[in-house]
């Protein structure tokens, strides 16, 4: 599905990702982890083309990602802040993307499961956080691409909206897709990861499940074996 | 064509379509389309002469236009951030995006021009004048200086991640251009006056999209009180017609340039 090869990337002298090689077979949900700072976002948006690499390769549903776009149209992205135009209305804008992607779509049927019917009408700029989080959601949802990447998915949501998520996760993960997810709320990778990325100072740390992960790390909590690696590695 | 340039071209105009719908519901399109609809009607009013009212009007373009395009062009490209990132996740090329917007900024704003303007001047019976010819060039130097300032703009944005140098940068380069490159090329010419000038004034006249434009009207106009020294030399040395078509060549250059710089830089920028 996706396949990283001595990957580096600097912000000017700063080395946010230096020589990573990741490989991620189709299929399950896995869980992007990492201190703040340690290139979660910037991994993500290389694997989109949002940020150009300094040296090595990707490739994505078995296409070099290089000077190419069209790999973009089955990919999912859902951004970490809910950034919209702020003068479009809802309708306009679920009507812009539909016409710019070109894809079939289910968004009616997610419009309702977040009960947006009272939005549709309203501009972007005038929503909550949370609402403008729903927007985002059906936005990234109602197209069926095999690669999902959600970026802090859960922001703002409400609880109720929350486990609506996760079954819309738990979802499109029985239908066979990979979803790629970063977030900091440790229950909810606990609960939804089969596997889990650690990324630490712009390299791979860890790749594995949950229960390798607390093995070795030698702790029976989850949020503690997280926290353990960091400490881990000060030490050494 | 080719499929792939195909479609290239089919979703950069519909980038292009929704920032033009965007700014045309934005107030300040209409502002500056009021603006010229007023300054057309008031001078065709004072002047009560279409070919002087073609003069102060270009007097008055050659300077705002330059001057609303950059600040326009900047702002758009600062505000349309989130649109941007947006867009950029999606299957679209990088060049479709930003020229798409770019097209957008310059089309809505040579439309509130050429309507600002023309609806007055065709009111007074421009179409039954033999200065039709005149005004059509003047609002092709209008769009032409919209095109080469709001793809500047886009440039000096797209450069900057910091808006208050970004804006600041934009408004530097229209005062050197409006302003102080002229103050500089006299101060030069007064400086060498003892040395043969003409190529050096030329060139110096190409570097400068706006006093390209003017020497370009002033050309077509054929007033030789007005001409001034630069239009003396163009006119000597290329005689009118040839003039007008080196004019609009350069223009031409000063169009592709920043547009092409723009598809160039954007493939290269990380967001």
């Amino acid at each position: 599905m996706i396949q990283i090869d001595s990957l580096h990337k600097n912000f000017g002298k700063n080395q946010v990702l230096s020589n990573l090689d990741l490989e991620i077979h189709g299929g399950g949900i896995f869980a992007v982890l990492g201190p703040n700072g340690s290139g979660k976002t910037t991994l993500i948006k290389s694997i989109l083309g949002m940020v150009v690499p300094n040296k090595g390769s990707i490739t994505v549903l078995d296409k070099r990602i290089k000077k190419n776009w069209k790999y973009r149209q089955e990919i999912d992205y859902l951004p970490q802040i809910a950034n919209f135009p702020g003068n479009l209305r809802v309708k306009e804008l679920i009507r812009m993307i539909k016409d710019l992607r070109q894809k079939e779509s289910k968004e009616l049927e997610l419009i309702k499961l977040f009960g947006l019917e009272p939005y549709l009408d309203k501009k972007l700029g005038t929503l909550s956080g949370g609402t403008k989080q729903k927007v985002n959601i059906v936005l990234t949802f109602m197209f069926d691409s095999p690669l999902i990447i959600l970026d802090e998915p859960t922001t703002g949501l409400d609880p109720a909206s929350l486990i609506k998520l996760k079954q819309l996760i738990l979802q499109e993960k029985n239908r066979g897709k990979t979803i790629l997810i970063t977030t900091h709320i440790m229950q909810f990778v606990e609960e939804m990861a089969d596997e889990i990325v650690y990324l630490l100072e712009g390299n791979i740390y860890f790749k594995g499940s949950v229960e390798q992960l607390m093995t070795k790390t030698k702790q029976t909590d989850f949020e503690h074996a997280i926290a353990a690696i960091s400490t881990q590695t000060a030490d050494a | 064509m080719p499929l792939r340039l195909y479609q290239h071209k089919q979703l950069m105009l519909k980038i292009l379509k929704y920032s033009f719908y965007d700014l045309m519901r934005s107030r300040w399109s209409y502002v500056y389309f009021l603006f010229y609809l007023a300054l057309g009607f008031v001078l065709l009013f004072l002047n009560n002469d279409l070919s002087k009212a073609v003069i102060t009007l270009m007097n008055v373009i050659i300077v705002l236009v330059p001057l609303i395009s950059t600040i326009f062009g900047v702002m758009y490209f600062y505000n349309s951030k989130e649109f941007t990132e947006l867009l950029l996740a999606q299957p679209l090329k990088r060049s479709s995006i930003f020229l798409g917007q770019y097209l957008g900024v310059a089309s809505s704003l040579t439309m509130s021009l050429i309507f600002g303007l023309g609806i007055p001047f065709v009111l007074y019976g421009l179409f039954r004048s033999d200065t039709i010819w005149d005004f059509s060039l003047l609002l092709i130097t209008g769009a032409f200086l919209t095109l080469i300032f709001t793809a500047l703009a886009f440039n000096i944005a797209l450069s900057n991640e910091n808006k208050i140098k970004g804006f600041g940068y934009a408004v530097l380069l229209w005062l050197f251009l409006a302003v102080i490159y002229d103050g500089l090329f006299l101060l030069s010419l007064i400086v060498f006056e003892d040395y043969p000038l003409d190529s050096y004034s030329l060139v110096a006249t190409m570097f400068n999209p706006i006093d390209l434009s003017r020497t370009l009207i002033l050309l077509k106009l054929d007033i030789s009180a007005l001409l001034g020294y630069t239009g003396a030399v163009f006119k000597s040395f290329f005689g009118t017609n040839l003039g007008l078509l080196v004019s609009i060549a350069m223009l031409l250059i000063w169009t592709i340039l920043p547009i092409w710089r723009l598809a160039y830089k954007s493939k290269r920028k990380d967001f």
